[in-house]
């Protein structure tokens, strides 16, 4: 492991609060008439991604958006159920830019850039007016004001909400904008089409290769500047709470290429989930975070206990969340309710058959609320849990247990989102830069609009203007050379012809990585993990069976192209939790905790965002450390007690 | 009119049209009902009836072509919106498992197009009395002519009132979707009315079939003579 | 369970396709109908064979990828169901299964189960938004917006644009789909400005991508995984209206 000098985030100087602002107006503009001439790619139409081809196609830039689904109003952003948080304070509790700002760095655990934070929370207001803008059906009250929740990890009411279908309003918002943008002739939607390379050219972002999923057509295309937001690794788990089709293969092509990947250790599991049923589970099912605002946690007292929940007398339950921490309770912040959990089922208490899950009971909620207004916040959710378990909530207490959910790790990006290869910038889920440690709950929909709508189109256009508009060829020999390559490993993957499907090396390659590199992590198990990956992708590239050709629509393919960078992510995943010597958010390292059992942070030696290069000759990959410099914050230990 | 003519060229323009054109040709039907119920009056109600229609002259033609261009939109819209249909699904599903779709709403085109043929015969029987030319003849004590009588004997043959009667089963299977239907595609939809508007269709359909075949059983069962 | 499947089985858009029958065996209750496709797929994977393609990703029932027409119903016709939601606790053992594509000269088939639904995509493009240029929003309550209206804006809104209406109307009509977008954006006051040549230009395009009309029979409704009502159906026709009558 080499430990090279610093890398410098480009953080503006200036006060905190003035940063954005002063940098907004030292940034070089590009003049109106001359943005069309400037050929701009977007790779992914989330909320980050459509909102950043959107509002560039606005500003009158040329785009290119690419998406692996058959329409951009399927990205993933769109299963995000609980809300967007914003600093108004329209409920008059205390809120204010500088208290999300303070909770996103706490929640965080004190790993994130404070810059990039505090920018975030600057914008989270002109979010909401946007999105009432475009016409997103917000919940409201009676008086016709937007209404407001209060969420897991605050204690002020700063979440806005459109029923349990926040993500799905927001996508279609921008989903909206990107339509009206592309009938403008402002975007070019490329849907079924997924990226497999990124070209450098001269060392900048210049291109990417992209495979056409209906046809099988491996196609160039040429930009002056190159934009990802493609989500984030959650399926390197295999079973998450992301879309099936939700991959690494961007990120880890660009990082192949020179771009560093920061932190990857960072996973978060989310608390609500509901539990697996059997080996044929392909994917989790999150139930809101909002179900903790209402929902009591318990298991019983006793290990091993037979007895059904309704059996179990108040005076033997142990509702332990709100035991452990009394001002937060059953609203702790994600990490700390999973591993909560994970400890309560290690101890042998949990429920249900497979003993991997915990009761979320609204029995007090139904006594206190009556049944019509839990219906009303909670129905859909009710309905869904029925769906998929075939109980009724109303009755008997829901059984949750923790899933992978989101990473807060990702490319390493500096203030203006743009990675270390000039002209590839990186927004959204796909960047490391906002959550440090571990997310809040209704804040990754703030971070991809925020990115996407209101700090890309700034910083790129500022790219922009230092570049000469139209220097690019997808004829050069570099674009010419990257299809190749991508043709070889559709080639080579297509040939193997071996004895396993990809969804079997997929299962186990999730499976190494929840037992040793999960919830919680040890130099053991992290280093037994290490072991068994590369002897994994060893025998994928042996014994992968893929039917079927290139040339056409072909599933199977799109998966074991996927499940092949999987591979290759997993690893660096697990090197950066082993050199990770401390606990921190959703990295929790079994030998660094307090006596409580809550995550020991080492400030003194890991108050760095680790960022990875990738090795040339297939060694260790490279570390290259930003030092976190916090000014207006000061270390404090996380506690929700 | 350039917009107007456009309007209609779309699926809902289409829709409206055929909307309004069948609230009018309801209303016709409904006037045309009340006007054969005369019949359960006598000859001379019937008559006198007749005649007074006759007496309108220029304003009955006008109120014909006004129906007849109401029965053409109705109509071509209506051909129009079919053959949209016919192309939207090519290729049929193999096994298929409505819910809500009624037998009624199903063949509501069918019955149309098997009431309009009706409405020819109709015409050449009572109104041109193509089929039957001794009908025009006919002549009543004021030297009327004798509507009650013609009907009486048109009925007697059973096969021309087995025709009428089965007819009629369409007319009030076609206006038990359309009725319905009709208040959906005017935009009319309040959770507080649907149920009505849920039953109007179908009990004017029986009602209005009811009446007119209440006249051809009528005669059948001797009571009109 | 052990189960018989009948599939829609085509190579691609220009191929004919057919029927194929599968034994599927060991499927358990706790199986999604999508993991039951899996484990099908799984198997005829070793066996040598092309698996079935079909459409899925979010797989929690809001993405609105997943599709197919099982014995004759979208997504299986269970209430506010999706397909990727249906779990198989719903069938028996034994059970013979047909499963089809959408069928609808507006939703081409790609491949097996697999159909091209962007005719949606340029139906909104055609006006399903609000012309308001990232910048420059006023702030989010300097208009208040009643909760009743909001809260029918919310209910046609939720729609996922997955296409059963289309695929289960007799018609292959997509205006539920239509409705629901006009419908929206008509209960807010933001859609006000664009309200009447939004629905003009949506439905021109509607009829143009080959969709067929409604004739009210109401089966959109009741196997829209969303419970969108045909309500917003009649608020189209009403928009529609208006536009023509004011001449927008």
């Amino acid at each position: 492991m080499d430990t090279n000098g610093s890398l410098n985030g480009n953080v503006p100087e200036g006060p905190l609060a003035e940063k954005w602002d002063n940098h907004r107006f030292n940034m070089k503009l590009v003049n109106p008439a001359n943005r069309r001439r400037y050929k701009v790619i977007v790779v992914g139409a989330g909320l980050a991604g459509g909102g950043a081809a959107a509002t560039l196609g606005e500003l009158g830039y040329n785009v290119d958006c690419f998406c692996y689904q058959d329409s951009p109003r399927r990205a993933h952003s769109i299963a995000a159920q609980g809300g967007i948080n914003a600093a108004k304070n329209y409920q008059n509790d205390g809120d204010s830019t500088y208290r999300l700002f303070y909770d996103t760095i706490k929640g965080g655990d004190f790993r994130s850039r404070e810059s990039n934070v505090y920018r975030l929370a600057q914008v989270s207001a002109n979010i909401i007016d946007q999105c009432v803008a475009m016409g997103v059906p917000f919940a409201r009250e009676y008086g016709g004001q937007l209404a407001n929740r209060s969420f897991g990890g605050a204690q002020v009411s700063r979440t806005f909400y459109a029923r349990g279908q926040t993500g799905q309003q927001l996508l279609l918002g921008v989903y909206s904008a990107l339509s009206r943008q592309i009938a403008a002739g402002t975007v070019k939607m490329h849907s079924r089409t997924e990226m497999l390379e990124i070209v450098l050219v001269d060392g900048q972002a210049k291109g990417v290769i992209t495979r056409n999923l209906v046809t099988g057509e491996i196609e160039k295309h040429a930009a002056d500047v190159v934009i990802m937001a493609t989500g984030g690794y959650g399926p390197v788990f295999y079973l998450s709470t992301n879309a099936m089709g939700n991959n690494v293969t961007a990120s880890i092509r660009a990082y192949m290429k020179g771009a560093y990947f920061a932190n990857p250790c960072y996973t978060q599991i989310h608390p609500t989930c509901i539990p697996v049923s059997g080996d044929h589970q392909s994917k989790l099912t999150l139930m809101s975070e909002s179900l903790r605002n209402d929902g009591r946690i318990w298991v019983s007292m006793k290990e091993g206990d037979p007895r059904g929940p309704g059996e179990i007398p108040e005076n033997e339950r142990d509702y332990y969340l709100e035991r452990m921490y009394p001002s937060f309770g059953n609203l702790a912040p994600r990490d700390i309710a999973s591993r909560a959990a994970k400890r309560a089922c290690d101890e042998g208490r949990g429920v249900g058959d497979t003993g991997l899950g915990v009761y979320l009971d609204f029995t007090d909620a139904i006594e206190r609320l009556g049944l019509g207004l839990v219906q009303q916040r909670y129905g859909n959710l009710f309905d869904m849990y029925e769906k998929i378990t075939g109980e009724n909530a109303y009755q008997v207490p829901m059984r949750i247990y923790p899933a992978i959910h989101y990473t807060m790790g990702g490319l390493w990006v500096d203030y203006n989102l743009m990675s270390n290869i000039p002209g590839l910038f990186v927004l959204g889920e796909s960047n490391f830069s906002d959550h440090g440690a571990n997310r809040l709950g209704a804040s990754a929909l703030m971070q991809g609009l925020a990115d996407g709508y209101f700090v890309a189109p700034y910083t790129v256009g500022n790219y922009l203007a230092s570049q000469t508009p139209g220097d690019y060829s997808a004829d050069s020999s570099e674009f010419t050379q990257a299809a190749d390559d991508v043709e070889d490993r559709v080639k080579r993957v297509l040939s193997i012809d071996g004895k396993r499907t990809v969804t079997s090396f997929h299962r186990e390659l999730g499976m190494i990585c929840w037992d040793y590199c999960g919830m919680a992590r040890t130099d053991q198990s992290l280093k037994k993990a290490l072991d068994l990956i590369p002897a994994l992708k060893e025998e994928f590239w042996e014994n992968v069976s893929v039917p079927g050709g290139g040339d056409e629509l072909n599933p199977e393919l799109e998966k074991a192209l996927r499940v092949a960078d999987f591979l290759e992510f997993a690893e660096l995943m697990c090197y950066d939790a082993l050199v990770r010597e401390e606990s921190c958010g959703g990295h929790f390292r079994e030998e660094y905790q307090t006596e409580e059992g809550e995550a020991l942070r080492d400030d003194e030696h890991f108050s760095h965002v680790s960022a990875w290069e990738a090795p040339g000759n297939g060694g260790r990959p490279i570390l290259h450390k930003e030092n976190l410099e916090f000014e207006e914050v000061e270390f404090s230990v996380r506690s929700y007690k | 009119m350039g917009r107007f003519a456009k309007i209609l060229q779309s699926s809902i323009g289409a829709k409206v049209a055929m909307a309004v054109t069948g609230i009018l040709l309801v209303l016709f039907i409904i006037g045309h009902l009340l006007g054969n119920l005369l019949m359960f009056a006598g000859p001379e109600a019937t008559n006198a009836y007749a005649k007074g229609l006759k007496d309108l002259g220029a304003l009955l033609w006008v109120a014909r072509v006004g129906l007849l261009v109401v029965f053409l939109v109705h109509i071509s819209s209506a051909l129009r919106l079919w053959r949209m249909n016919k192309a939207a699904r090519p290729q049929a599903y193999a096994v298929s498992e409505s819910t809500m779709v009624t037998y009624a709403g199903r063949s509501i085109v069918m019955t149309g197009a098997l009431v309009l043929a009706f409405a020819a015969y109709h015409l050449l029987h009572f109104t041109l009395f193509a089929t039957n030319p001794e009908f025009a003849q006919l002549q009543d004590a004021q030297g009327r002519h004798d509507v009650y009588r013609m009907v009486i004997l048109g009925f007697r043959n059973t096969a021309v009132s087995g025709v009428y009667l089965v007819s009629m089963i369409l007319l009030g299977l076609h206006l038990s979707h359309g009725v319905t239907s009709l208040f959906q595609s005017l935009g009319i939809n309040n959770p507080t009315y649907n149920p009505i508007f849920k039953r109007l269709g179908p009990w004017s359909g029986v009602l209005l079939a009811l009446g007119f075949m209440s006249i051809p059983l009528a005669v059948l069962a001797g009571v009109l003579k | 369970m052990d189960l018989t499947l009948r599939v829609w089985r085509q190579k691609d858009g220009q191929s004919t396709g057919r029927f194929e029958s599968y034994q599927v065996s060991g499927i358990i209750p706790d199986m999604s109908f999508l993991e039951m496709l899996d484990v099908t797929n799984e198997r005829l994977i070793m066996e040598g064979k092309d698996p079935i393609a079909f459409d899925h990703d979010c797989r929690e029932g809001i993405c609105g990828m997943c599709s197919l027409v099982i014995n004759g119903r979208a997504h299986g016709g269970f209430d506010g169901t999706t397909t990727c939601q249906l779990h198989m606790r719903k069938f028996n053992d034994g059970d013979t299964i047909t499963i089809e594509p959408w069928r609808a000269s507006a939703f081409p088939v790609i491949r097996d189960l697999v159909v091209d639904r962007t005719s949606f995509d340029r139906i909104i493009q055609a006006g399903g938004f609000i012309s308001a240029n990232t910048g420059g929003a006023p702030d989010g309550n300097a208009v208040p917006i009643p909760k009743p209206d909001a809260d029918a804006a919310m209910d046609a809104a939720a729609c996922i644009g997955c296409g059963a209406c289309a695929a289960s109307c007799p018609n292959g009509s997509a205006m539920l789909f239509v409705a629901a977008k006009v419908s929206h954006l008509a209960h807010l006051p933001q859609g006000m400005p664009e309200r009447g040549q939004r629905v003009l230009d949506m439905v021109a395009r509607m009829d143009e991508e080959g969709f067929g009309n409604c004739t009210n029979h109401a089966e959109c409704e009741a196997m829209c995984p969303k419970d969108i009502s045909i309500s917003h159906i009649a608020k189209m026709n009403r928009e529609f209206i208006r536009a023509t009558v004011r001449g927008d």
